[in-house]
Order: C-alpha cells, then sequence, then structure tokens
C-alpha cells in the first residue's frame, strides 16, 4: 500500500460559539483524487485552512509523509508543497494576473527586484496549458467571475506541489473551463500529485475523484470508495436522508402577467429581448456563462439602462433607473456574486438580511430590534442557515450559509419579482432542494420568479418555462412539458430548432 | 487596448491636466490682478515653486506608498518638528561643534535615524496591536508633538551652519538643492513601488489583505518597514528644509499631514488602498502648490485658499468616481 502524502488526525477546531471540527482525521494519497463532502458549515474549508496553515488546530496533528508538521502560517504550509485553491477569490484585484499567480513569491533579481521577465514568461506558459483568452499582464480586476477562477486555479501549476486542495474551483465556471481544469487535475494526479476535491455536485464528483469523504456537524462520517458507491448513499451519509430529486413538480396556479419585456436590447450584451413572467410562474434562463442573462437581470433591478426596448410591470411601462426605483416596485435580486454585490462580510447575519428594509423596521426614531430578530429567526428557519446565532459576522459563515443569508434578504422583502442568478451556487444538495421547494413556494403564493441558472438539472427542475439564450439573443422559450435535455443544449449553443414560439 | 486603460490613462494624465489648466489661469488672471508685476510662468518663479513643493513632497511620497499600504499616517508633521530639532540642536552640542563645519553630516544622521526610529515604533505598534495605523499614528501625531514642546518649551531650536546654507542654497543645472531631493526621492519611490518585490507586495496587501495573508505574506513586518520609510522621509524632509533656515519653532509642521494626504489622493490614491501611483503624487504636489502660490500672485488670502482647495479635492474626486464608474463598467450593487 502507498504511503499517504499527507494526512490529518483527530483534529479539533473550535470557533467562539461553534465546534468546527470534532476529532477529524483525513488522508490523500499521491495520485489520487480525494473528495471532501458535506452541507454547508459541515466544516470542509475549515479543515483545509488548518491544512493551510491558515487556522492553527485545537488538536490533533498533521503529517506530511511520515513526518509530523506544525503549519503555523500559509508560507509554512506552502513551502511543503501544499497548494491551496480557495472558495472566495483570494485576488488582489488592481494588480496584474501573473502576479496575482505568484503573490507571495514573486521571482527576484539583485536588489530585491521583480523579475518580470521570468515572472510573465512563467505565467503566460501556465495560461497556454489552461487555455484562457487572457494574458499575463491583464489586470484581474477587469476579468469575469470564471476567468477569476482560471487565476485561481492557475498558482495550483506554479510549484512542485504535493498535494493540491481544490476548495469548489467549479462553483462559477463554464463547461469548457470545467473541461480544462479536470485536465489539469488529470495531469497533477499523473505526476503524482494528491488531490483533495471540495465540492456540491455529484456529477463532478463520480467522474473525477476516487474516493469521497464526508464531513457532518464538524465530525468524520467515512470514507466510500467513488467506483463502489451512489449518489444516495452519499447523501444519506451527508445528510442523514435520501433525496426526492424529481423533475416533475406540481405547476401553480398561472395568475396576470406581472412582468413584460418587448425588444429590450444593451448595446453588445443582448438584443432584441422579450419574454413575460405571470405571477405563480418560475422561468428559468438558462444559458453559458455570457449569454447575457445576467446583464438582463442588471437592466430589471435598475443597474444597467436598456438601449432600447420596453419593460412592463403589472401592464404598466416603467423606467427602471436605479435599484432603488426596482425595490419600490417590487423587484428583487439576488445577485451572482455574494461576496462583491450581495453581503456586507463585516456585518452580522441580522443586520445583513433586514439591510434593505431597515427603514420600515422603526419604533419611533430607533430600529427596532426585535422586529429586525424576528426576522432573522424566521428566515433562519425557512432556510436552514447555520449560525451559533445573529451575532455571527457574516465573512464567518461557511460559503454556503452566506449564499442563504442573501437569498432571506431578498425573501424577507416580499417581492412580486424575484430575480434570482445562480441561487444554489456553492449550496449543499439537502439545502439546494430546499431552496428549490421554496422557489416554487414562493410561485405557488403568487410571486413571479426569475431564475438564472447554468446547472440544467436545477433550470429542469424549478422552471414552468425555459428560456434559452446564447450570446445575447433569445434563442428560444420552452414550456417544461416539451423540453428535453438534447433540444436545450441545442439551443443554448445558437441552434435554432423549430416548433417554439420565439416570442413567447 | 485592454478595457479600463483609457480610463486609467484619463485619471493618471487628469491631474496634469489640471496643472496645466492652473498655469494657464493665474499667467492669464495675473495680467490683470497681479499685486506684482512679474508674470507668473517666469522661470525664477516656477523654480522657486518646486523648491517650496519639496518638503511636503518628499514626505507625500512615502504617504503614497502608506496610503497604497491601505494605512495611514498622521505622525509626519510632528516627526518633521521632531527631526529639525534634533537636527538644529545636535550641531551645539560640545562634541559636535568641536568638530567643526562638517559635524552637519552627523547631525543629519542623528536626524534621519530619529525619523526611522519613530517610524518604526509606529509599524510595530500597527502589526503587534492589529489596532488601525489611523488611531496608532493619531496618538503618535500627538505623543511626538509632545516630545517637540519638552524639548525647548516655547522657544524656536536655531543654529546656523553657514556651510550647510551653502549647499541648501546652491543650484545644480538650475534647480535648488531641494528640489533635486524631492526629484531623487521620487525616483527612488517610483523604483520601490513598480519595480521591487516589496513595492508590489504593498499593492496586493492594499488591494486584498486576506489573499495576501493567504498567499504567504508577513503583512505585520512589511507594514513596520514602510512606516519606517515614511519616518525616513519626514526627517529626510526636515533636514532639507532645516538645513537652510536654520530656526524650528515647535509648532512647524503642524498640519503637514492633511496638506500631504490631501496632494496624494489628488494624485489618485485609493483611501482604501490597493491603487497609487507615484507620479501622479508628484503632480498632487505640484498642483496644491502652484494652486497656493498662483493665488497669492491674484491677492487672495490665506483663508480663500485654503477654501478653494477644499472645493477642488472635492470636485477632483467626484470626478475620479465618475471616470472609474464608466471605465470599470462594473455595477455593484
Ligand atoms: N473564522 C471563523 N469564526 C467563527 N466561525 C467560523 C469561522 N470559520 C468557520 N466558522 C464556522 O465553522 C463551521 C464550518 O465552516 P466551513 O466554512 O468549514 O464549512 P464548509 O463545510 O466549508 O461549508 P460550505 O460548503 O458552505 O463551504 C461553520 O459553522 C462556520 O460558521
Ligand atoms: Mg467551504
Amino acid at each position: 500500500m502507498t504511503r499517504p502524502a499527507l494526512r490529518l488526525e483527530n483534529i479539533v477546531k473550535t470557533f467562539p460559539g461553534v465546534r468546527a471540527l470534532d476529532g477529524v482525521s483525513f488522508e490523500v494519497l499521491p495520485g489520487e483524487v480525494h473528495a471532501l463532502m458535506g452541507e454547508n458549515g459541515a466544516g470542509k474549508s475549515t479543515l483545509m485552512k488548518v491544512l493551510g496553515g491558515i487556522h492553527q488546530p485545537n488538536e490533533g496533528r498533521i503529517l506530511v509523509g511520515e513526518e509530523p508538521a506544525v503549519m503555523a502560517n500559509p508560507l509554512e504550509a506552502k513551502a511543503k508543497g501544499i497548494v491551496f485553491i480557495h472558495q472566495e477569490l483570494s485576488l488582489a484585484e488592481e494588480l496584474s494576473v501573473a502576479e496575482n499567480i505568484y503573490l507571495g513569491e514573486l521571482p527576484r533579481k539583485s536588489f530585491g527586484r521583480v523579475d518580470w521577465a521570468t515572472l510573465y514568461a512563467r505565467t503566460d506558459e501556465i495560461l497556454k496549458k489552461l487555455k484562457v483568452g487572457f494574458d499575463a499582464r491583464t489586470m484581474v480586476g477587469t476579468l469575469s467571475i470564471a476567468n477569476q477562477q482560471m487565476v485561481e486555479i492557475a498558482r495550483a501549476l506554479t510549484v512542485d506541489a504535493k498535494a493540491v486542495i481544490f476548495d469548489e474551483p467549479t462553483a462559477s465556471l463554464t463547461d469548457s473551463e470545467k473541461v480544462v481544469l479536470f485536465e489539469v487535475i488529470d495531469d497533477l494526479k499523473k505526476d503524482g500529485v494528491g488531490i483533495i476535491y471540495i465540492s456540491h455536485r455529484m456529477e463532478e464528483i463520480f467522474k473525477i475523484t476516487d474516493r469521497i469523504s464526508v464531513l457532518r456537524d464538524g465530525e468524520y462520517r467515512g470514507t466510500l470508495v467513488t467506483k463502489e458507491t451512489t449518489e444516495d448513499d452519499v447523501t444519506q451519509l451527508m445528510i442523514g436522508r435520501s433525496l426526492d430529486l424529481s423533475r416533475n413538480h406540481e405547476h401553480a396556479e398561472v395568475g396576470d402577467v406581472a412582468l413584460e419585456v418587448r425588444g429590450l436590447s444593451c448595446g453588445d450584451l443582448y438584443r432584441d429581448i422579450s419574454f413575460e413572467i405571470r405571477r405563480g410562474e418560475v422561468v428559468g434562463f438558462y444559458g453559458l456563462v455570457g449569454a447575457g442573462r445576467t446583464e438582463i437581470a442588471e437592466t430589471l433591478f435598475g443597474l444597467r439602462a436598456p438601449s432600447a426596448g420596453q419593460i412592463l410591470l403589472d401592464g404598466e411601462e416603467v423606467h427602471l433607473g436605479s435599484p432603488v426605483d426596482a425595490i419600490a416596485r417590487g423587484i428583487s435580486l439576488v445577485p451572482e456574486d455574494r461576496k462583491g454585490q450581495g453581503l456586507v462580510l463585516g456585518m452580522n447575519c441580522r443586520d445583513n438580511m433586514t439591510l434593505p428594509q431597515v427603514g420600515d423596521l422603526t419604533a419611533g426614531p430607533f430600529v427596532s430590534d426585535g422586529a429586525e430578530i424576528a426576522i432573522f429567526d424566521q428566515y433562519r428557519d425557512k432556510l436552514d442557515i447555520r449560525t451559533p446565532g445573529w451575532r455571527q459576522t457574516v465573512g464567518n459563515l461557511s460559503g454556503g450559509n452566506q449564499q442563504k443569508i442573501v437569498i432571506g434578504k431578498w425573501l424577507s422583502m416580499h417581492p412580486t419579482l424575484l430575480i434570482v442568478d445562480e441561487p444554489t451556487r456553492g449550496i449543499d444538495v439537502g439545502s439546494k432542494s430546499e431552496i428549490h421547494k421554496l422557489i416554487r413556494q414562493l410561485a405557488s403564493q403568487g410571486y413571479a420568479v426569475m431564475v438564472i441558472s447554468s446547472e440544467m438539472p436545477e433550470v429542469l427542475h424549478v422552471s414552468d418555462r425555459i428560456v434559452a439564450m446564447y450570446h445575447g439573443e433569445l434563442i428560444r422559450t420552452f414550456t417544461s412539458d416539451e423540453v428535453t435535455e438534447d433540444s436545450l443544449i441545442q439551443a443554448i449553443s445558437g441552434i435554432r430548432t423549430d416548433g417554439g414560439d420565439k416570442a413567447a | 487596448m485592454a478595457p479600463g486603460t483609457w480610463s486609467t490613462f484619463l485619471r493618471r494624465g487628469a491631474i496634469w491636466a489640471f496643472i496645466a489648466l492652473e498655469l494657464a489661469f493665474f499667467s492669464i488672471a495675473g495680467e490683470f490682478l497681479s499685486v506684482s508685476d512679474k508674470a507668473f510662468m517666469n522661470w525664477d518663479n516656477m523654480l522657486l515653486l518646486l523648491k517650496q513643493s519639496a518638503p511636503l513632497g518628499i514626505i507625500a511620497m512615502g504617504m503614497t506608498l502608506i496610503m497604497v499600504n491601505g494605512n495611514i499616517d498622521l505622525s509626519v508633521g510632528a516627526i518633521f518638528a521632531l527631526a529639525a530639532v534634533i537636527l538644529l540642536d545636535s550641531m551645539t552640542w560640545p562634541f559636535m561643534a568641536a568638530m567643526g563645519d562638517w559635524s552637519f553630516l552627523l547631525a543629519w544622521v542623528f536626524a534621519l535615524l530619529a525619523g526611522v526610529a519613530l517610524g518604526a515604533l509606529n509599524g510595530f505598534l500597527v502589526w503587534k496591536t492589529g489596532v488601525d495605523a489611523f488611531i496608532i499614528t493619531l496618538g503618535a501625531m500627538l505623543g511626538f508633538r509632545g516630545l517637540v514642546f519638552m524639548y525647548n518649551g516655547e522657544n524656536p531650536t536655531s543654529h546656523l551652519n553657514w556651510t550647510l546654507v551653502d549647499f541648501a542654497e546652491a543650484q545644480f543645472l538650475g534647480l535648488h538643492t531641494a528640489t533635486w531631493f524631492l526629484l531623487v526621492v521620487t525616483a527612488g519611490m517610483w523604483w520601490l513601488m513598480n519595480r521591487t518585490v516589496h513595492g508590489r507586495n504593498a499593492y496586493a496587501i492594499g488591494d486584498n489583505r486576506e489573499a495576501a495573508v493567504n498567499a504567504g505574506i508577513r503583512v505585520g513586518p512589511h507594514m513596520m518597514i514602510n512606516f519606517m520609510i515614511i519616518g525616513f522621509l519626514a526627517a529626510l524632509s526636515a533636514v532639507v528644509f532645516y538645513s537652510e533656515s536654520g530656526s524650528v519653532n515647535p509648532n512647524d509642521g503642524m498640519l503637514y499631514e492633511l496638506w500631504i494626504i490631501t496632494a496624494v489622493v489628488l494624485g489618485g490614491t485609493k483611501l482604501t488602498g490597493g491603487s497609487g501611483s507615484i507620479i501622479s503624487t508628484l503632480g498632487g504636489v505640484l498642483a496644491i502648490q502652484i494652486l497656493r502660490r498662483g493665488l497669492n500672485h491674484i491677492g487672495a488670502d490665506t483663508s480663500t485658499v485654503n477654501l478653494v482647495i477644499g472645493l477642488i479635492l472635492i470636485a477632483v474626486l467626484f470626478l475620479d468616481r465618475q471616470l472609474n464608474v464608466k471605465g470599470k463598467e462594473a455595477l455593484r450593487i
């Protein structure tokens, strides 16, 4: 039997009020892809941060090869060959791609000078392997989220790694970028690098991993060999029950048209878009990243002025100049980038959730604590948000729980039209089905819901109708009865098939 | 052209366009309003303007580094004064006096070392206590100023060394000694920030501190070095200025920190860190100096000068914001 590349033994890690890890052991063999799974807040990222020198464990030890090792800081972990690709983007936006990839270890010449020639040459070599469309000198802030993620991934290739940790690397990648990522992982594997792979996406896990370890509430639950197990087994281990992932849901009673869009265009971003969403209806927007869906959502939320076309709410034409207008008219947007757009990371859970309506929650001139807490409690229960209490700083929550706070925030506004952009990115299977249920439930209560998603199972699962987009154009609108996976894939690749009324 | 390049160019170029505008305005307005009969764009006048920019300018270069790093240093005015006191007083010490005229070289070393030490103290506290640099240096500003007063009460500290005065008043290739110091410091800091690992790390830390920590950059020591650099530059500025004047009042350098921060911000450095440029800071320093001199030239008094500079600062930041939003096309909720 091969010796593990590294091993964590009986790791305990507590934060004030939280026992994030409770005696967890985990190992990865050289040349193995080992998945780490668990619900949001199960402790996956925390375990990896212990390994990466960001957190110090209260108990337990780390072995690199046979040697016990102390990772006092990220530098030491790196020196021992551990590369950490973070879940939340960890990039300096005003710096170049090259400087970000080699952050903390820029190649030097005499007098502490940066060796730019080497830096750019090495970076371009890595970028070539990753087949990305930008070069070493590009400023990171000008890249899309997906491309920024590729910059993070590029870091795995800079050093002679013993082990590489990928913490939800695919959350914002397109399919073609995923293929590249999996090639990279394959290459690393061939070089005998141990890979730890965290993801909530079962299909990926079953495609690329060799073994799966499961955490639950900070405890180690077991390790399965991927080839010999099923999705259901993993889910059982993760959340203690099976999930109903069937596609069919009851159609809610469809009411009046809540939103109608006619011939909407915005420069090159999207052109001549027409659709309507009725009360009680969920309309899914499916397409590749960059198809223009987010931009339409931003227009509807008053963030991006259209160059042509009309927006009608309840049959009345509106001009949405700012999010304030949009919110006043009952439109809510759960944005795609929660860290940059959805949350104030330094603020506590409750204040984040009540932020857009805090002006209404007053008793006399003061903000009413009680009302705020009541709202927080209601949505914490509804969405099953794992936090020790409303006082917890949002930045300390696990990624998935942060997303739930954003959703809770907008749900608590009781919007007429709820737009959700990638609602379950980074969310575990259990909560994902909760959120899907919630979206259906909102529809049945008479809300109009617009769901933007790059995950086919998700759009198929929640939508009454599906709008397929390609390069800023609306290719076709499907009803949930007529849609098939094949026709959907064709549509988002720009292939128009007959049979759909284009302007539904 | 990559996206954002145009707006970056505009932002970088804006301060120089502003300077050109100022020069044009004061030249024309000077024709009608001037209290002197000399033209504003007179060669000597411009040389003097550069020379007078030096004391603030030298420190502003250090402040750019500190602010790009995501910190701020309010104690520079006090360090400036304390270094000046040490510079002038040390030349009267018996063993120094015995060394004759050239003792000033040692006096410089004392003053500069004092600046570095005070900066190190600031940096060490910021590193070890984790308290915001604003608070630490606010305390330091009061404390260091207290030391200045303890030294000599309300009285000025004076010493004239003629070798030194000759040196300070010298002109080389037309430029004054102080101007040369400013130019060398600007070049040196530009090199540090754009060419060295330390400088690039300063940008990274200011931009995303967590990312820098994750990447294994040792943020604390890094910041301490930056505070030592600005301490050094504050002392250097005192050395350059007081070598010539030979007398320091305990109130000298008060409000310097505000002028310096104004110049740096005018030059486009972000208060939140992560972005800024040494060359644009030089522009900011010159713009303020031209404004002060120009307003004097057309007969405005000090209070008008302050009011105008305040208004211009706000207008410039507003414009910068507009440009930024357009250039980035990043729409944040
Ligand atoms: N710095 C911190 N301070 C306090 N609590 C923390 C901190 N970091 C993590 N936690 C808590 O530890 C628990 C585990 O969080 P962790 O981020 O490891 O979850 P995760 O398994 O990565 O979840 P996800 O799938 O959502 O990313 C959570 O309850 C979280 O709130
Ligand atoms: Mg996580």
